[in-house]
């Protein structure tokens, strides 16, 4: 196997891009997952204001999906730009 | 062989640690809640029994000598072990409920050992395809392929499946824990409370199916030969990206589904509107598994 300095940059960047996406994935999934248990949670127990639970629900689960953007980012700027 | 060996070790001690775990979540006994412990602890031991079968048949079969047969053996071990975790701690939860429910109210248990036995099926289900995806890495003749990338190809499907399957069996574990908590608070709410279950059940299973779809497209393609490390590399970081990227949104929407199944058993009239709140939320949980998706296609076709 002829390995040479590009080569292995570039073999780098495809595992880092894979570990960045996959491993970036698990916060923003399971902390999204908690703002739509606790607004199941408060809709259980207050029916009337769905619709400004559901838009604090969503507008919450928008800043912390933020990171997993990030991993995305990183992810294909190694794919394709490095 | 000696690899398999690993592999089987692996698959084993993880095994053995989640039946603990589930076994642990089961101390009360005498009459039905004793049975209802037994029949619960059969199915979360199911999935340790699928990694014993795969590590049996790593030890003491003779697989043909080649190359490529050691990455074989590892990528079964590790599918199988890593794979059977979530089932077995998942298939815990509903057990554990659906025992401390039958304390609580004898008169419901026909209809918790029930849904029990429907929310930890689901939860097996990723153990399953780990099974499924290790026996046919086991019994696939990989000979005629090129050494390099085949070798990155199966390492990733094996890896791909087996993380894969954690998050959903976890996921859909705690969705099955509270509808028997459910059933058992409210007898009534049974049908909504199961239906609602099986609805949030198969969100947190969508990740394990990327993960599968993933391990499919790593096995099954062919890929040209090549010298360089690159090409491999991807092949090998796309399992790890499905594979782990799989875990969190399974957890996250399972916590979705576990609020809304326990609060449509309190509450049942809004049934609707929890429904509706639960699959948003788990819609937006998962995006990330399908950033992870969509990362872990682009470096099999595209790069």
């Amino acid at each position: 196997m002829a390995i040479e300095g590009a080569d292995i940059v570039k073999a780098a960047a495809f595992l880092g891009a894979g570990i960045s996406m996959g491993v970036g994935a698990i916060g923003p999934g399971v902390g999204e997952g908690m703002a739509a248990a606790k607004a199941c949670e408060a809709i259980g127990k207050n029916p009337k204001e769905a619709g400004l639970l559901t838009r604090t629900m969503l507008v919450g689960q928008a800043v912390s999906e933020s990171t997993g953007i990030y991993s995305l980012v990183i992810a294909l700027l190694l794919l394709f730009v490095v | 062989m000696g690899f398999g060996a690993i592999g089987a070790a692996i698959g084993e001690g993880f095994t053995a640690a989640s039946a603990n775990e589930a076994i642990g979540r089961n101390p009360k006994l005498s009459g039905d809640i004793f049975k209802s412990m037994l029949v619960g602890q059969a199915i979360a031991e199911s999935a340790s029994i699928f990694a014993l079968v795969i590590a049996m048949m790593l030890l003491f079969t003779n697989f043909p000598a080649h190359t490529l047969t050691p990455y074989v053996l590892i990528a079964a071990g590790l599918c199988m072990g890593f794979g059977a975790i979530g089932s077995g701690v998942g298939s815990g939860f509903p057990a554990g409920a659906a025992c401390k429910g039958m304390a609580r109210q004898p008169e419901v248990t026909g209809r918790l050992t029930t849904n029990m036995l429907i929310g930890s099926a689901v939860c097996q289900t990723p153990a399953i395809f780990s099974l499924v995806v290790s026996f046919i890495l086991l019994f696939t003749d990989f000979s005629v392929r090129p050494v390099s990338p085949t070798w990155a190809a199966i390492l990733g499907a094996g890896i791909s499946s087996g993380l894969g399957a954690i998050g959903s069996g976890l996921g859909g574990g705690l969705v099955a824990e509270a509808s028997c908590d459910g059933v058992a608070r409210q007898p009534l709410t049974a049908t909504p409370v199961t239906n609602v279950m099986l609805l949030g059940q198969a969100v947190t299973q969508t990740t394990a199916i990327y993960a599968l779809l993933v391990s499919f497209i790593l096995m099954f393609k062919s890929f040209p030969t090549t010298d360089l490390l690159a090409p491999p590399m991807a092949l090998l970081a796309s399992g790890l990206c499905m594979g782990i990227g799989a875990i969190g949104p399974a957890i996250g929407e399972g916590f979705a589904g576990r609020s809304a199944v326990a609060w449509i058993a309190r509450n049942q009239e809004h049934i609707a509107d929890l429904t509706r709140l639960m699959l948003v939320g788990q819609a937006v949980a998962e995006s990330t598994g399908i950033y992870s998706l969509v990362v872990a296609l682009v470096l099999i076709f595209v790069v």
